[in-house]
C-alpha cells in the first residue's frame, strides 16, 4: 500500500518537475540556427569536395600529374590526365575531373598529394538539378576562379 | 418566437463550425507547433506570413489538394463516414457551451449530459475508421481507443456527478452563474460551498479530458512510434484533416468544460470587473496551452498503464471525493 | 503463450517495418500477434546490406578506412579505432603516445554523442519528443568539436595506421572542457526530466527482461550485457590503447530490464566525461603520427584480431592476410547484430508497446547490423 501512495504522490510530483523544466526552457532563447537566412562558417579543417589550389605566384595549378590521388581514391572518382608539351620537362595537367556523386570525402587524395595541389573546399551548400551537375571539372573551376 | 429560435440556432451552428471549430483546428495546430518549438528551444513555423501565422492556410490548401485515396480492401462507407463521426459530435457539443451569459446556442437544462452523450459518439468514429481502414495498425488503434474511452468516461462522469450534486443543476450556464463574484467563489476554490475536494477533482477532470481526447501522454490511439498513426494511418488529405478538426474541437470542449465546471466560465476573477466572453477565452486558452505543453513533456503511457491509472487511481479517488463532498454538503448545508 | 508459434484464427501477422517510425532505419520485424500480445517475433535483416566485408577484400587497407565510418554512423570513431588497431597489430606499427591519447579522447567524445542520440531516440520511441531536442542541443557541441578536429561531423575518417590525421589544438581542449562542464550541469536535468518521470519508470522498470543466460547464449555485449549484470567491457577486460592507465568504472546493473540498460548508458556518459577529462589532463607532447608508418601496408601472412568497445558493445575486426596489400578476408563483428538477435526471443509474450521499448533499449543502428 505504501508503494501505491509513493507512486501516486511521487509520480505526480515527477510530472510537475517535468513541467517545471520544460517551462523554464520555453522562456529561454532558442538555440537553433535559422539555416537559409543564417549560415555557419566551416572550420578550417572542414572537408568539402576537393578543389585544385592555385600556386600563389603563377596562379596556375602545381599538379605534376603523378596520379597518386587517382590511385589513392577508394571510389575511383578522380580522373587525371596530362600531356608533355614539346620541350618541357614536366607534364602539364590537361584534365582533372572529380565525380562527386561517388566521393565519400575521405581525404585520401589530399593526403597522397605530394606537391599540395589539391585541398578541401568549404562548400557545404551543394544542390543541383541533375547527377551530371556533380561531375566537377576542377581545372575549369580553377581557371574560372583565377579569372 | 420559434422561428427566431431556429434561426438563432442555425446562426450559432454556422458560427460554431466556421469560427470555433475551423478556426481553432487550424490555429491550434499552429499553436501546437509554435509551443512545441519553444519548449524545445526552436522557433517553429516562421516563413509563411508573420510568425508563420498563415501556415495553417498553407497546410489546409495542401491537405485539400491531395487525392482522396481509399486503400483496397477498405470499407468505403465506414472509411468515409468515420471522420465525420468524430467531427459532428464535437460540433454538436459546442451547442450547449456558454461562451458568455448570452452567447450560447441552446441553453439546455441537461447541457452537460448532452455533451457526454455526444462525446461517446466520438469514439465510435475512431472505431469505425480504424476498422474500415483494413489496416492492422488501425485495428489495434481502434481497440485501444475504445477501451481507453470507456475507462476514462467513468471517473469523468463521477466528477460531473460531484459537481452536479454540489451545484444542484445540470445546466452549464447555471453552474457558471453560481460562481459569481471573486476568484474564491469559483468551484475549484470554493471550499465552503462545494467542498474542499474540487481542486483535486479539477486536476483529475483535466487528466481525464486528456485521455478522452486521445492527447499525449494518453495518445494510445495515435502512438506514432508503435502504430504509425493509429486509426488515421490510411487517411489521405482532408479525410485526415476532418479527423484532426474533430480532435481539436474535442480538446476545446474538454478545456471549455473544465473552465465552466471549475474555473467560473465567463465570470471575472475580480468582483468589480465586468464578466464576459473574454474571461472565458482567457481561461480556455490557458488550459489549451497546458494541454499542448503537457504533450511535449512526457513519454507516452502504455495501455495497461493508462487503465491502471483509471481503475486504480482516478476511480477510487473520484469516488472518495464524491462521498466526501456528499458528507460535506450534508454537514454544512445550513451555511 | 510462448509455445504457440503457428498461425491460428486468433493470431495475425504484423509487419513491423522496414519503414516504421520505431525501427530507426530499415529493420523489419515479422510479428505474430495475438491482439496486442506478441506471440513470436522474427527480425528480418538485409535491407541495407552493402557488402562492406567484401569491399574490404577488394581494397587496400588504407582505402577501406572511409568505409568503417559508414557502418556505425553514430560511433564512427570506434570503428576507425577497431580497424586501425587491427591493421596496426597485423603490420606491427607502433603508435606514438600522444596519438593514443587523442584517439581515446575523441572516441570517448563520440561515445557521449552516440549515447546522447540514443537517449533522445529512445525517449522518442516511448513517445516523448522534447528530450530528443535537448540531447541534440548538447550533441551538437560534440559534433562541432569533432568537426574542428576531424573535418567531418558524422562519418569520421580520422584515425590513420600509426596515429591520427590531425593534431588537436588548444581551442579543442578548451571547448571540450567547457562542454564537459556544461554536460555535468545538464545530466541532473535529464535525470529529473526523464529518469525520474513516473510514466518513464512505469514503462521501463521490470519491462523487457533479458536474462544473463540469454545474453551469453546470443553473445550480446555492451550496455545490453552490462544491464543484465555481466561485467564485461573490452576497455577493461581486453585492454587496448591507453585504457589501462585510465581510472574509470564499468557501470553494471543487475535488474536485467530496460531501465537497467538505460541507466548503464546514462552512467557511461558520466564515465566517458571522466575519461575525457583525464585524457586532457595527461595529454603528452609529441608527434601524432608514427614516423616509420609505412605508406603501403603489407602485413605478414597470418590471422589477426582486435576488438574495441564501441558505443553499442564489442566491435571486433579479424584480418586474414595473405601477405599482399589487400586482406584475404576481412571479418567485422558488429555488436548490434548479436544484440538484435536476442530480440526475437526476448519479446515473446510481450505487449507491442513494451517490445518497442525493449527494442529501443537495445540501441540499434541498422547499417551496422547489415554492414
Amino acid at each position: 500500500m505504501s508503494r501505491y501512495w509513493k507512486d501516486v504522490i511521487g509520480g505526480f510530483k515527477s510530472l510537475l518537475v517535468g513541467l517545471k523544466i520544460t517551462g523554464k526552457y520555453t522562456i529561454e532563447p532558442v538555440v537553433t540556427l535559422q539555416y537559409p537566412h543564417e549560415h555557419l562558417t566551416m572550420t578550417p579543417r572542414y572537408r568539402g569536395h576537393i578543389e585544385l589550389v592555385p600556386d600563389p605566384e603563377t596562379g596556375e595549378t602545381s599538379c605534376i600529374v603523378c596520379g597518386m590521388c587517382q590511385k589513392a581514391c577508394p571510389s575511383n572518382c578522380i580522373s587525371v590526365d596530362g600531356e608533355k608539351p614539346e620541350g618541357a620537362k614536366k607534364k602539364v595537367l590537361t584534365k582533372y575531373v572529380l565525380d562527386f556523386t561517388t566521393c565519400s570525402l575521405c581525404g585520401s587524395c589530399v593526403e597522397s598529394c605530394k606537391p599540395g595541389a589539391i585541398d578541401f573546399s568549404k562548400e557545404y551548400n551543394l544542390a543541383g538539378p541533375s547527377r551530371e551537375a556533380y561531375v566537377f571539372d576542377l581545372l575549369k573551376r580553377l581557371k574560372e576562379r583565377s579569372r | 418566437m420559434e422561428e427566431y429560435s431556429v434561426l438563432r440556432l442555425i446562426l450559432y451552428l454556422a458560427g460554431i463550425i466556421g469560427v470555433v471549430v475551423a478556426f481553432h483546428a487550424a490555429y491550434l495546430v499552429w499553436a501546437e507547433r509554435k509551443i512545441a518549438a519553444h519548449v524545445q528551444r526552436r522557433i517553429g513555423p516562421k516563413e509563411v506570413g508573420p510568425f508563420g501565422l498563415l501556415q495553417p492556410l498553407a497546410d489546409g490548401a495542401k491537405l485539400m489538394s491531395k487525392q482522396l485515396f481509399r486503400p483496397a480492401g477498405a470499407d468505403a462507407v465506414l472509411f468515409w463516414i468515420a471522420p465525420f463521426m468524430v467531427l459532428v459530435p464535437a460540433v454538436m457539443s459546442m451547442v450547449t457551451i456558454p461562451f458568455s451569459e448570452n452567447l450560447v446556442a441552446r441553453d439546455i437544462n441537461i447541457g452537460i449530459l448532452m455533451i457526454f452523450a455526444f462525446a461517446s459518439v466520438n469514439v465510435l468514429g475512431l472505431l469505425l475508421g480504424g476498422w474500415g481502414s483494413a489496416n492492422k495498425y488501425a485495428v489495434i488503434s481502434a481497440a485501444r481507443a475504445v477501451s481507453q474511452n470507456v475507462a476514462y468516461e467513468i471517473p469523468m462522469l463521477i466528477i460531473v456527478i460531484t459537481v452536479a450534486m454540489a451545484t444542484n443543476t445540470l445546466n452549464l450556464n447555471d453552474i457558471v452563474r453560481q460562481q459569481d463574484g471573486w476568484i474564491w467563489n469559483w468551484n475549484a476554490f470554493n471550499w465552503l460551498k462545494v467542498g474542499p475536494f474540487m481542486f483535486a477533482n479539477m486536476i483529475m477532470f483535466f487528466i481525464c479530458s486528456l485521455a478522452e481526447t486521445n492527447r499525449a501522454p494518453f495518445d494510445m490511439a495515435e502512438a506514432e512510434s508503435e502504430l504509425i498513426a493509429g486509426a488515421y494511418t490510411e487517411y489521405p488529405g482532408m479525410g485526415f484533416g476532418v479527423f484532426f478538426m474533430g480532435e481539436y474541437a474535442n480538446i476545446v470542449i474538454g478545456c471549455a468544460l473544465t473552465t465552466i465546471l471549475f474555473l467560473g466560465g465567463w465570470q471575472s476573477p475580480v468582483a468589480f470587473l465586468p464578466d464576459g466572453v473574454w474571461w472565458f477565452v482567457i481561461k480556455l486558452y490557458a488550459l489549451l496551452y497546458t494541454v499542448i505543453w503537457v504533450r511535449w513533456v512526457y513519454p507516452r503511457t502504455t495501455l495497461y498503464g493508462l487503465l491502471n491509472l483509471s481503475w486504480k487511481v482516478l476511480i477510487p479517488f473520484t469516488l472518495f471525493n464524491l462521498i466526501m463532498t456528499g458528507l460535506w454538503l450534508k454537514v454544512f448545508k445550513g451555511f | 503463450m510462448n509455445g504457440l508459434t503457428q498461425l491460428t484464427d486468433e493470431t495475425f501477422v504484423l509487419n513491423l517495418g522496414p519503414q516504421h517510425p520505431a525501427t530507426h532505419g530499415v529493420l523489419r520485424v515479422k510479428l505474430v500477434m495475438d491482439g496486442e500480445w506478441i506471440v513470436k517475433a522474427e527480425p528480418v535483416l538485409g535491407y541495407i546490406h552493402r557488402m562492406h566485408e567484401k569491399m574490404g577484400e577488394n581494397r587496400t587497407f588504407a582505402q577501406f578506412m572511409p568505409n568503417t565510418g559508414r557502418m556505425d554512423y553514430l560511433g564512427a570513431l570506434f570503428y576507425n579505432h577497431g580497424y586501425c588497431c587491427a591493421v596496426e597489430r597485423a603490420a606491427g606499427i607502433e603508435v606514438p603516445e600522444r596519438a593514443e591519447w587523442i584517439r581515446v579522447i575523441t572516441a570517448e567524445l563520440n561515445r557521449i554523442s552516440s549515447h546522447l542520440l540514443w537517449f533522445g531516440a529512445f525517449v522518442l520511441d516511448l513517445g516523448g519528443f522534447t528530450p530528443l531536442l535537448y540531447a541534440f542541443d548538447d550533441r551538437e557541441i560534440i559534433l562541432d568539436l569533432l568537426e574542428s578536429v576531424t573535418g567531418s561531423r558524422l562519418t569520421y575518417c580520422y584515425f590513420r595506421f600509426g596515429g591520427v590525421y590531425n593534431d588537436i589544438d588548444d581551442s579543442f581542449i578548451e571547448g571540450t572542457r567547457a562542454f564537459i562542464k556544461r554536460m555535468r550541469g545538464r545530466m541532473p536535468m535529464y535525470h529529473d526530466l526523464v529518469t525520474g518521470n513516473i510514466i518513464m519508470r512505469k514503462r521501463l522498470e521490470g519491462i523487457g527482461p533479458i536474462s544473463q543466460e540469454m545474453v551469453r547464449r546470443y553473445g550480446a555485449t555492451g550496455p545490453v550485457a552490462r544491464g543484465s549484470g555481466i561485467n564485461f567491457d573490452v576497455r577493461r577486460h581486453e585492454p587496448y590503447s591507453v585504457y589501462p592507465e585510465l581510472d574509470f568504472k564499468v557501470p553494471v546493473y543487475h535488474e536485467c530490464d530496460s531501465m537497467a540498460r538505460y541507466m548503464v548508458r546514462m552512467d557511461e556518459i558520466e564515465e566517458s566525461m571522466r575519461i575525457v577529462e583525464q585524457g586532457l589532463d595527461r595529454l603528452p607532447e609529441g608527434p601524432v603520427m608514427a614516423a616509420k608508418a609505412p605508406k603501403i601496408i603489407k602485413p605478414a601472412k597470418g590471422d589477426y584480431y582486435h576488438a574495441v568497445e564501441a558505443a553499442r558493445g564489442s566491435f571486433g575486426v579479424r584480418i586474414v592476410s595473405d601477405g599482399t596489400n589487400t586482406p584475404y578476408r576481412l571479418k567485422l563483428r558488429s555488436p548490434t547484430f548479436s544484440n538484435l538477435s536476442l530480440f526475437g526471443e526476448a519479446c515473446e509474450g510481450m505487449l507491442l508497446a513494451d517490445a518497442l521499448a525493449l527494442m529501443g533499449s537495445l540501441d540499434l543502428v541498422i547499417p551496422e547490423i547489415d554492414r
